[in-house]
């Protein structure tokens, strides 16, 4: 256990280490510079420029800037080229306002898939399950921002109530059962649109998973013993069929930030990917940079917990 | 391994009784494919877009086309579909030729019909060349490391390869000095190489020995390039780049495929690992095959099916992310619509005008879903098990 631990460790580092060389180089070698994102505007002097160079390193040999970057990045320095605020501060605070978005969503997700997923593989072939079937592949299919605007129609002239932003210009000194309710509402939709590519995708994994357990010897023994369905399906079937998911609560840790730049856009959410959209349009390669470096260190943690996770549910896998 | 669970009913064969297949792979394919309905209609969804993207493309496209999908009509904004042109205040050469504006026209007086017209070719185009270009480097990647896996890369394999790369790189970004040094150092690594087979491993001086020395295995640096790969954020790296380099739709399409190929690459790895060590090809490597011939004639053909499945799912995605792209105002420039613009530019006419949002919204719904439905039909029918049992 402890060498597995220390092995994927350091394999993990590595690739950390490879992700930030490529994510640098990607950036960098790309034409263009940050220097030269506004040539018309008369202010920008060639002294402008050059001083805005020396300052942001751009004059120094590349990897004089990559070990730059990353020293100012791990000692929390960081700032961001457009307002010379630290990064890791900015993030902080649209990871903050990104919070309640994935909490719902990952709840809505997880509430819905499962029930779901369950039935159509009990019901196999079934009206239901043709129908959630052919539903989750419009749900994949359907372009998110499409999606998006039906969604926004209907609320806004069924229900009228303002859905953009985060709450209400000017709610502020309402009474606090309005204001309450005024940020429920703009929370609902960005949510339900975040879970709904989710809740597909895993309703048909939940479902093939139930589907290939249900085929196996000891639940036609379960049920040979003459044991009523439901105990079959729930305590016999469903335990094994569950594995698989539970390494899935470490998948999930990368959404906290790679989640939802056009759905942030549309509803002018202040969270972490319009974050990411507006520092891609300013060329804010210091937030760019650190947004993709905490996203791979997301990731490579998620795979560690989940293949943890899974030694300590699953007695038959000994890595 | 085999021996324990391999093959029960072969040893009990009666040799009267053996029957050859009645049927070929594609007759068996399709038989199955037109069982299942739904994947079916993907199939049919999907020829007749791709005739409305080529019909698209030869009408919309020429210095008189037939149907002009720039054609401003200043006085006719925002119709609704099949309202009839005023043909009072419009020239005769600007009257739509199809005597009536199908899905209505946007805020410019443009046909949304033609401009939908032509948005089909780029859809078509970019989920195509970008899986294209993703499947190709899946193949090559994955068939390297599934085949050549086990051999070791060395210090001079590394340095030439990746500066014959670095070189390539520096050539198409215009860096013409670095791109000659970069191609000095792959050639002379490569020239080290040929030297020193000739010469006695003894007499070679030091550097040349360090040249040999041994890193990794092919499969392990392959498939970690694939780990890295996979940390970033897909739509996120796509954005980043689209949005650093100049718009066009090569780059998008050029982007997404090279953002896309890992999972093809595990495939065909995959693949490649159980074909290799069947006996099919241990007799055609018995017969002094050249491997390139194993390789292509032998193995892949039987490493298609998961390939097939994953490309059509990957053109039903690379169609959602130009979509995006081009809803954020990353995608093709302006003049030239696409269904993600089209879809971008009514959005703030939504109310007054929801076709403008609703007719590229549902198209691509409809295409994308297509694609989808296919693919996971594909991926059934070419499950042995499935072909098994009925």
């Amino acid at each position: 256990m402890l060498a597995f631990l220390g092995r994927s460790l350091i394999q993990k580092i590595i690739t950390l280490f490879f992700v930030s060389v490529v994510s640098f180089l990607i950036i960098h070698l790309a034409p263009g510079e940050p220097s030269q994102i506004d040539p018309l505007n008369p202010k920008f002097t060639p002294e402008m420029v050059e001083r805005m160079r020396q300052e942001f390193h751009l004059d120094r040999p590349m990897h004089v800037q990559y070990a730059l970057f990353y020293r100012d990045l791990f000692s929390g320095r960081i700032v961001s080229w457009r307002d010379n605020l630290p990064v890791l501060g900015k993030i902080w605070e649209r990871f903050l306002n990104s919070l309640p978005l994935f909490i719902v969503g990952t709840l809505l997700t997880w509430t819905f898939s499962f029930p779901v997923g369950i039935r159509s593989a009990i019901r196999r072939d079934g009206l239901f399950d043709k129908s959630t079937t052919f539903l989750a592949y419009v749900l994949i299919s359907i372009p998110g921002f499409f999606f998006a605007y039906i969604l926004i129609i209907l609320v806004v002239t069924q229900f009228h109530v303002p859905v953009i932003g985060m709450y209400s210009f000017g709610i502020d000194t309402a009474p606090p059962l309005v204001r309450f309710m005024d940020r429920i509402w703009h929370l609902v939709l960005p949510s339900v649109l975040g879970a709904t590519g989710g809740i597909a995708v895993l309703s048909r994994y939940v479902r093939s998973q139930m589907l290939e357990i249900i085929g196996q010897d000891y639940v036609r023994t379960a049920r040979a013993k003459g044991l009523p369905n439901d105990t079959v399906y729930y305590r016999h079937a469903l335990r094994n069929a569950l594995l698989p998911f539970v390494t899935m609560f470490g998948l999930i840790l990368p959404g906290l930030i790679g989640g939802s730049v056009i759905i942030e856009s549309i509803f002018s959410w202040p969270g972490m990917g319009r974050m990411a959209y507006e520092a891609i349009l300013a060329r804010d390669y210091p937030v760019i940079l650190t947004l993709n470096f905490i996203t791979a260190v997301l990731v490579l943690a998620g795979t560690l917990i989940s293949d943890l996770l899974y030694m300590v549910v699953d007695p038959r896998i000994r890595l | 391994m085999r021996s324990a669970t391999g093959t029960p009913t072969g040893i009990g064969i009666d040799e009267a009784h053996y029957m050859p297949p009645s049927r070929t792979p594609w007759e068996e394919t399709w038989r199955l494919l037109r069982k299942n309905r739904l994947a079916l209609a993907g199939l049919m969804t999907f020829l007749v877009f791709f005739a409305v993207a080529v019909a698209g493309i030869l009408l919309t496209s020429g210095g008189q086309p037939i149907l002009d999908p720039a054609q401003v009509r200043l006085q006719e904004k925002l119709l609704p579909p099949l309202a009839l042109p005023n043909k009072a205040v419009l020239l005769p050469e600007e009257l739509p030729p199809l005597g009536r504006y199908l899905l209505g026209t946007d805020d410019l007086g443009r046909d949304v019909f033609a401009r939908m017209l032509q948005g089909a070719w780029v859809s078509l185009t970019v989920g195509f060349v970008a899986v294209g270009i993703a499947v190709v480097i899946g193949i090559v990647l994955g068939g390297i490391a599934g085949y050549y896996g086990q051999r070791v890369v060395q210090v001079g394999h590394l340095l030439g390869w990746s500066s014959a790369l670095a070189a390539a790189g520096f050539l198409i970004t215009g860096q013409s000095t670095a791109a000659i040094v970069a191609a000095a150092t792959a050639a002379a690594c490569w020239a080290l190489y040929r030297l020193q087979e000739r010469a006695a491993p003894q007499r070679l001086p030091l550097f040349l020995r360090w040249l040999n020395q041994e890193i990794m295995q092919v499969d392990t640096l392959i498939m970690r390039a694939v780990d890295v790969m996979l940390c970033f954020p897909s739509f996120f790296l796509i954005l980043t780049v689209v949005a650093l380099l100049p718009a066009s739709l090569y780059n998008i399409m050029v982007v997404i495929g090279l953002t896309s190929w890992m999972g093809t690459t595990r495939f065909v790895r995959a693949e490649f690992l159980s074909l290799r060590e069947q006996d099919f090809v241990a007799a055609a490597r018995a017969l002094g095959i050249s491997d390139m011939r194993i390789i292509f004639r032998h193995i892949m053909p039987n490493a298609m099916a998961p390939v097939l499945v994953s490309a059509t799912l990957g053109i039903a995605s690379a169609m959602l992310t130009e979509a995006g792209l081009s809803f954020l105002g990353f995608g093709v420039p302006p003049p030239h619509a696409t269904w993600g613009n089209i879809l971008s530019d009514g959005k703030q006419f939504i109310f007054d005008a929801p076709w403008l949002t609703f007719a590229p919204g549902i198209v691509i719904l409809i295409v994308v879903l297509a694609f989808n439905l296919f693919g996971e039909g594909l991926r059934d029918i070419m499950n042995p098990k499935l072909r098994e049992r009925n």
